[in-house]
C-alpha cells in the first residue's frame, strides 16, 4: 500500500490521473459514437434550401391550391436530396444507414412527420390550406429535433428554429404563407447547412 | 523521516512503470481496464445489444481480436451473447449484463477517484 500512495512522490510524478482522465476520454467517446448518427448532410441542407426557394418563387401570388401542390412537389424533390445526401455523408463517415443509431434516428424522425401528413391530408380536405406553413414548418422542426437529438448539437438546435417559425407563422396574417415557407425551408436550411457542412464534415 | 521499508527498497530501483502503480492500485478491474474490452463495454452501455460485426466496426478492429477479448468479458459474465441465423449468415448478439454494468460503473468511479486523489495531493 505504501508503495501505491508514495511511489508518485517519490519518483518522477506519474500522470496517472492523465492516464484515468484519457481512459474517461476514451469511453467517453466510444459510448458517443456507439449511440449518436452524425451523418446530417450539411450541403443537402442547402440544396435543399435551394429548391425550397425556387418552389417559393414559383408558388408566389398563385391560387392556394396550387401553392399546395407546388409545395407537395418541393417536399418529394427534398425527400429525394435528402436521401442520397444522408447516404453519401454516412459512407464517407463509415456509419452503416442500417446501424443501430442511424435506424432509431430515421424512427424517431418519422412520427411527427407522419402526424403532419396526416393532419395535412385533413385539412386539405376541410379546404383550411392556410393553417399548412405553420403547420409543416412546426412538425418538421419537431421531428428535427427528436431525430437529431443524438447528433451534433447543432441539429436539434436547427429544430428548435423551424418550430419557433412554424408557432410564429399562426400569428402572421394567412397570405405571409408562401414566405414563410420559403424563409423556413429556404433560408434556415441554407443558413443551417451551410454552417454544419463547414463545422462538420459536408 | 521514517520511511516504510517498501520505499527505501525503492529508491534503488528504476522508476515504477505506470503499469505496475496501476496493478498495484486495489480493486482495479482488470477484466475491463484494457482497451479493446473497456470499448467493447462502453459501446453495449449505451445500446441495448450489438452485432459482432457493429462492434467490429465501430472500434475499428479484426474479428480475431474482437473475439478474444469479448470471450474474456463472457468469462467474466460481463456480457452475454446470443447466436442466431440471418439469411443463413451466423450472427453474434451482445448484450452488457448486470453484473458487467455496475463492473463498469464501478471502473468509472475508479478513474474519478483516481482524478480526485491526484488533485487533492
Amino acid at each position: 500500500m505504501a508503495f501505491a500512495q508514495r511511489a508518485p512522490k517519490l519518483t518522477k510524478p506519474i500522470p496517472i490521473d492523465r492516464k484515468a482522465a484519457d481512459n474517461l476520454r476514451f469511453i467517453r467517446d466510444t459510448m458517443e459514437r456507439a449511440s449518436s448518427f452524425t451523418a446530417v448532410p450539411g450541403w443537402g441542407g442547402v440544396a435543399i434550401g435551394f429548391t425550397a426557394v425556387v418552389a417559393g418563387i414559383l408558388a408566389q401570388g398563385r391560387a392556394p391550391e396550387l401553392q399546395f401542390r407546388i409545395w407537395l412537389a418541393e417536399a418529394a424533390a427534398a425527400l429525394i436530396v435528402a436521401f442520397f445526401t444522408v447516404r453519401a455523408k454516412s459512407r464517407r463517415l463509415s456509419q452503416s444507414l442500417k446501424s443501430r443509431p442511424a435506424r432509431r434516428a430515421l424512427l424517431s424522425f418519422m412520427p411527427p412527420l407522419l402526424a403532419g401528413a396526416a393532419l395535412s391530408i385533413v385539412l386539405a380536405r376541410h379546404s383550411m390550406l392556410f393553417v399548412l406553413p405553420g403547420l409543416w414548418l412546426l412538425l418538421y422542426g419537431a421531428a428535427v429535433v427528436t431525430g437529431g437529438a443524438f447528433s451534433v448539437r447543432i441539429v436539434p438546435f436547427m429544430g428548435l428554429c423551424f418550430m419557433t417559425l412554424g408557432a410564429a407563422a399562426f400569428l402572421l396574417p394567412q397570405t405571409w404563407g408562401n414566405l414563410v415557407l420559403m424563409l423556413g425551408f429556404g433560408a434556415l436550411h441554407i443558413v443551417f447547412g451551410t454552417v454544419i457542412a463547414r463545422r462538420h464534415g459536408g | 523521516m521514517a520511511k516504510s521499508a517498501a520505499v527505501k527498497t525503492l529508491k534503488n530501483k528504476p522508476a515504477p512503470s505506470l503499469e505496475q502503480v496501476e496493478s498495484s492500485v486495489p480493486n482495479l478491474d482488470r477484466v475491463i481496464h484494457e482497451r479493446m474490452r473497456l470499448g467493447i463495454v462502453s459501446a453495449l452501455a449505451v445500446n441495448d445489444s450489438l452485432s459482432f460485426n457493429e462492434l467490429k466496426k465501430l472500434l475499428q478492429t479484426s474479428d480475431g481480436n474482437l473475439s478474444v477479448h469479448a470471450r474474456r468479458l463472457e468469462e467474466a459474465e460481463y456480457v452475454e451473447c446470443e447466436k442466431s441465423f440471418e439469411n443463413r449468415m451466423p450472427k453474434t448478439e451482445y448484450r452488457l449484463t448486470a453484473r458487467g454494468r455496475k463492473a463498469f460503473e464501478r471502473y468509472l468511479n475508479h478513474m474519478e477517484a483516481l482524478i480526485q486523489a491526484m488533485r487533492e495531493r
